[in-house]
């Protein structure tokens, strides 16, 4: 964090009739600001024209396997949680062109992916658990040899909105991994809203440029306490946990427990855990051309480890059952993870809890195999 | 350059649909023209050559004894055997008749049933015939056709992917209607290929590429009769075009009060 | 921020390549010598033995294969490569003058220069032998700074032998040599067996003081390092070069993992103890 004037780092605030004003500057800026929007009955992210798209009084209700939006009984813009999108979409496209080839009379003109015209997003409205996810994902798509072009490129230019949670769904469990629920690092701004409007705190220079341009006021100590309040709410309200003690050995030790042939029977490795998952980074390329086989574009899709096909090689699979392709999911996410990274890759957003058609909970799964070995 | 690849186009019984896929490539159909020999193809032209051919694309069931010995006809003249739609690779719609009884059926529709030669069953054509390459669908999708003949074109298999609707639902950001809506959909159970279109229109999906490589039916209706679908509401959701696949054919049977065994 | 070290390169990027020459060697087995078409890209290349690159065939899709030698003169990266489905056949079909794109080189090596005096055994199965021929040739050229140098070669047949051709040259450069066929044929004289007996029956054998190096399908690599442990060498001693669906080489689409390893950046070639409780669990 870049030292500025400290009375500028004190939090602001912004009244609630000027959220539109922060949307405006950001547009005005060249940012292309993605937020949440109701589509499809939830909450998911798109881009917003005016502060008028957010779901202003509306709020989530979440349980394994279950959505439903509901009225709220105030005009809270953010009084509701995560849905089935995350920002990695905007980051790691679910499709992008990694390179594209060309038929010359010299051969194949083949040409990577620069990330050149990525696109620069502001993200309105990222939760603690979210700007944990990203910094997850950096590690993944950034590293010291190599890093993604498209990752990377529409990484440096976006600018994070983060919106402190003030209540929480009953599959949250940040807390519990540490991630959240309070946005710590990582924003370029950070909301928490109140009754009459939003204490915003500053995480940087750039984030610095933007709210000056609104000329706001410092918060007061009464909204500064009504703001601490507001995120004790979210931290108290979480009833779900996840317990990571010990959680690699545990996972890594227990290849061959009976659980994971209890939850394949009901597992239909149909992947959406792995797609809403903030952190899920698995991807195949494939080959897209016209006929001729002249034009050929190098695909990259989101894919997934519960993917069949996706552990093939030699003419068969490696992971021939639901039950090792749900194993590998949740021991890498959980356990090796740690390995690769030096962290979890589960950030605790309850994602995959929720949009499971089947009702699969992890931590109901942990919890499982913790208490057979323990 | 290399001899075109001659194809050839069977119909069996089947309501032409998928053939019109192959029509509707109106982009490429020219360049088709130039790349491939079609020496047999009743829906486009009246060319109907002899074989053999290097390729078959086949649609439609077997339903009657003549078409069970024609089809035995076009395997021996083909090299590359390529069933397409949901009739050919599991028995089509008209696969219910399977748990009709047949002289009903016959009686109920035709005037002189005595006349008519058909088979009891509705089956696909690799109940029939070793079959290459299976492309689903009702109908087919038209990329999945555009890879086979490209595959086709440049001698090598084709390669359509096997994941379930529901990754295409959450590449393209489809919010799922099973977990916001309480709408059951078979889209964890069925085949890529249509690109998730019915849960974009918040509707489940109907099966129409059949199942998935190991599809697990019994969680999945479990949970819907849990979330409150009836079980011969699922029993119909199931016999649709892929009825007699036999992942979804077995599921429909153990769900269905009439065929299930007493406990 | 370090400014030293240089920034992160973008796996994506491609170079074209000639296949200057094929050199077929077993059925349906073939050496490519590639060639990069851009003179400022063949004088930058260079790998180390058991590296990898990935093949690229627009249209195709691509392929991990590792390289198998260079041939210094005509300035050609070797790749022998079995011919499996879409990508390999396609190579197989493009002839002397052909052109595709790689990138690499990818991947782990292995560790033949770390061991100075040891003894070293090569153990191969089948087309396992090209992932470790530059290591053979590493090690044959600095032969005074090891101990004993030996292959042990297992094959289906006496006519799928790899580089059979090469093994008299091998003998005159010090190479100890062991081959081994699942199936004879009436003029096969050599040994009948899997290729672990060969390492049961090895002698000399110094275990604290030799390294083994083996490639080849999974569960001969498994087989071949128990036939070590129970030769008294050490999981620390041991050395395989593993496979998994590749889409990336980098460690970014998830394809290759087994246990907690990456087999592209942290593989191909692992040290056995690092993998051994994950190669003999089920599935994983
Ligand atoms: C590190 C490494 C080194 C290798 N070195 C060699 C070598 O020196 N010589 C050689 O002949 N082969 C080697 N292979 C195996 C080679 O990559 C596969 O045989 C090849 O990918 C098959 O591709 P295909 O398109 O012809 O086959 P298909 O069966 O059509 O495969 C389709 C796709 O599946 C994947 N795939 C299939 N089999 C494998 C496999 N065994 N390993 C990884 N991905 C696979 C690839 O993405 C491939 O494009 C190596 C593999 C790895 C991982
Ligand atoms: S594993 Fe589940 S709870 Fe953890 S980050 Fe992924 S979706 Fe969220
Ligand atoms: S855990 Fe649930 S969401 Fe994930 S693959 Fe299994 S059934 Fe699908
Ligand atoms: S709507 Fe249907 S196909 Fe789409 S994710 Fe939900 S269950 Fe899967």
């Amino acid at each position: 964090m870049t030292s500025g004037s400290p009375g500028l780092d004190q939090p602001l605030f912004l009244p609630r009739e000027r959220l539109g004003a922060l949307i405006s500057e950001l547009q005005s800026r060249g940012y292309i600001v993605v937020g949440p929007v109701i589509r499809q009955a939830a909450i998911v992210y798109d881009e917003l024209y005016t502060v008028d798209d957010l779901p202003r009084g509306w709020t989530d209700l979440q349980e394994a396997g279950t959505y439903r939006l509901e009225r709220r009984a105030d005009e809270q813009y953010f009084g509701y949680v995560v849905g089935p999108h995350s920002w990695k979409q905007f980051l790691f496209p679910p499709v992008a062109t990694v390179a594209t080839a060309v038929a010359t009379e010299a051969g194949w003109n083949v040409t990577a992916a620069d990330g050149r015209d990525a696109p620069q997003f502001a993200f309105f409205g990222m939760r603690a658990c979210e700007l944990a996810a990203v910094a997850v994902q950096d590690r993944v798509f950034i590293q010291k040899d190599y890093a993604d072009p498209i990752y990377k490129a529409r990484r440096d230019k976006a600018f994070f909105v983060a919106v402190n949670c003030t209540q929480a769904a009953p599959t949250c469990f940040c807390a519990s991994m540490n991630t959240g629920p309070r946005c710590t690092v990582g924003f370029d701004l950070a909301l928490t809203e109140i009754d009459d409007g939003f204490v915003v705190e500053i995480g940087g220079e750039r984030g610095r440029n933007v709210i000056v341009a609104l000329g706001l006021a410092a918060a007061t100590n009464d909204a500064l306490r009504d703001a601490e309040a507001a995120r004790r709410r979210a931290a108290d309200g979480q009833t779900r946990s996840m317990p990571t003690e010990g959680l690699r050995d545990l996972l890594v030790g227990n290849p061959n427990h009976p659980r994971w042939t209890e939850v394949a029977e009901r597992c239909l490795s149909c992947t959406n855990c792995t797609q809403v998952c903030p952190t899920c980074f698995c991807s195949s390329v494939r080959e897209v051309t016209d006929l001729d086989v002249r034009q050929v574009e190098r695909r990259r899709e989101w894919d997934s480890c519960f993917n069949f096909d996706f552990s093939y090689m030699n003419g068969g699979v490696v992971r021939n059952s639901v039950r090792s392709r749900y194993r590998q999911w949740l021991t890498h996410k959980l356990a090796t993870w740690h390995d690769q990274f030096g962290e979890s890759g589960c950030v605790g957003c309850g994602r995959c809890i929720t949009w499971c058609p089947v009702e699969i909970d992890l931590t109901a799964e942990v919890a499982a195999i913790r208490g057979d070995v323990s | 350059m290399t001899k075109r690849p001659s194809v050839a186009v069977f119909k069996f019984a089947s309501c032409d649909g998928c053939q019109l896929t192959l029509l509707d490539c109106e982009d490429e159909l020219l360049a088709l023209g130039e790349k491939l020999d079609i020496p047999y193809f009743l829906e486009a032209t009246d060319r109907r050559e002899p074989g053999p051919y290097d390729v078959a694309l086949v649609e439609g069931s077997i339903t009657t004894p003549h078409d069970a010995r024609r089809i035995l006809e076009v395997r021996q003249q083909t090299k590359f055997l390529v069933t397409i739609g949901a009739c050919a690779t599991a028995g089509g719609i008209q696969a219910l008749r399977n748990w009709a009884d047949h002289a009903d059926v016959l009686n109920a529709v035709y005037a002189s049933p005595q006349y008519i030669a058909s088979l009891a069953t509705s089956t696909a054509i690799a109940d029939h015939v070793p079959v290459d390459f299976e492309l689903r669908g009702c109908p087919i999708d038209k990329r999945q056709l555009l890879e086979v003949v490209r595959a086709l074109i440049a001698g090598r298999r084709p390669k359509t992917p096997s994941h379930s609707v529901c990754l295409d639902c959450k590449r393209r950001g489809t919010v799922c209607v099973v977990v916001a809506r309480g709408v059951p959909c078979l889209g964890p159970v069925t085949q890529s290929g249509c690109g998730a279109i019915c849960p974009a229109y918040d509707r489940g999906c109907y099966g129409c590429f059949g199942p998935s490589v190991q599809p697990n039916l019994i969680s999945l209706t479990t949970q819907f009769q849990r979330q409150g679908t009836a079980r011969p509401d699922l029993v119909r959701g199931l016999r649709l075009f892929n009825a007699y696949a036999p992942e979804f054919r077995r599921e429909c049977d153990r769900l269905d009060p009439a065929t299930e065994e007493p406990r | 921020m370090n400014f030293s070290a240089p920034p992160p390169l973008n796996p994506w990027t491609t170079h074209s390549v000639e296949v200057v020459d094929v050199v077929p060697e077993i059925l349906g087995v073939a050496t490519y010598q590639l060639r990069f078409t851009d003179p400022l890209v063949r004088a930058a290349y260079s790998c180390v033995p058991g590296q990898f690159n990935m093949l690229y065939l627009p249209g195709v899709g691509e392929a991990a294969v590792s390289v198998s030698g260079h041939d210094v003169a005509g300035d050609a990266w070797l790749h022998t490569v079995r011919t499996a489905g879409g990508v390999t056949q396609t190579l197989a079909g493009l002839g002397i003058g052909g052109n595709l794109a790689l990138r690499g080189p990818f991947g782990t090596s292995w560790p033949v220069e770390r061991f100075p005096g040891s003894d070293i055994v090569f153990v191969a199965g089948g087309i396992g032998l090209a992932p470790l021929r530059p290591a053979v040739e590493w090690a044959l050229d600095h032969g005074d700074r090891l101990g004993r140098i030996t292959l042990l070669y297992g094959a289906r047949s006496p006519g799928t032998v790899l580089f059979a051709s090469q093994f008299d040259a091998w003998r005159d450069r010090g190479l100890c040599i062991d081959v081994t066929v699942d199936r004879s044929d009436p003029g096969w004289l050599g040994r009948v067996g899997v290729v672990t007996l060969l390492v049961d029956r090895l002698r000399p054998l110094a275990p604290e003081n030799t390294i083994l190096l083996t490639c080849g399908p999974e569960v001969m690599m498994r087989y071949v390092a128990r036939a070590a442990l129970d030769r008294g060498l050490s999981a620390e001693q041991i050395w395989v070069s593993l496979e998994r669906n590749m889409q990336c080489a980098v460690g970014f689409c998830g394809h290759c993992q087994l246990g907690p390893a990456f087999i592209c950046k942290d593989g191909p070639v692992f040290p056995y103890d690092r993998m051994a409780p994950y190669l003999n669990t089920e599935d994983l």
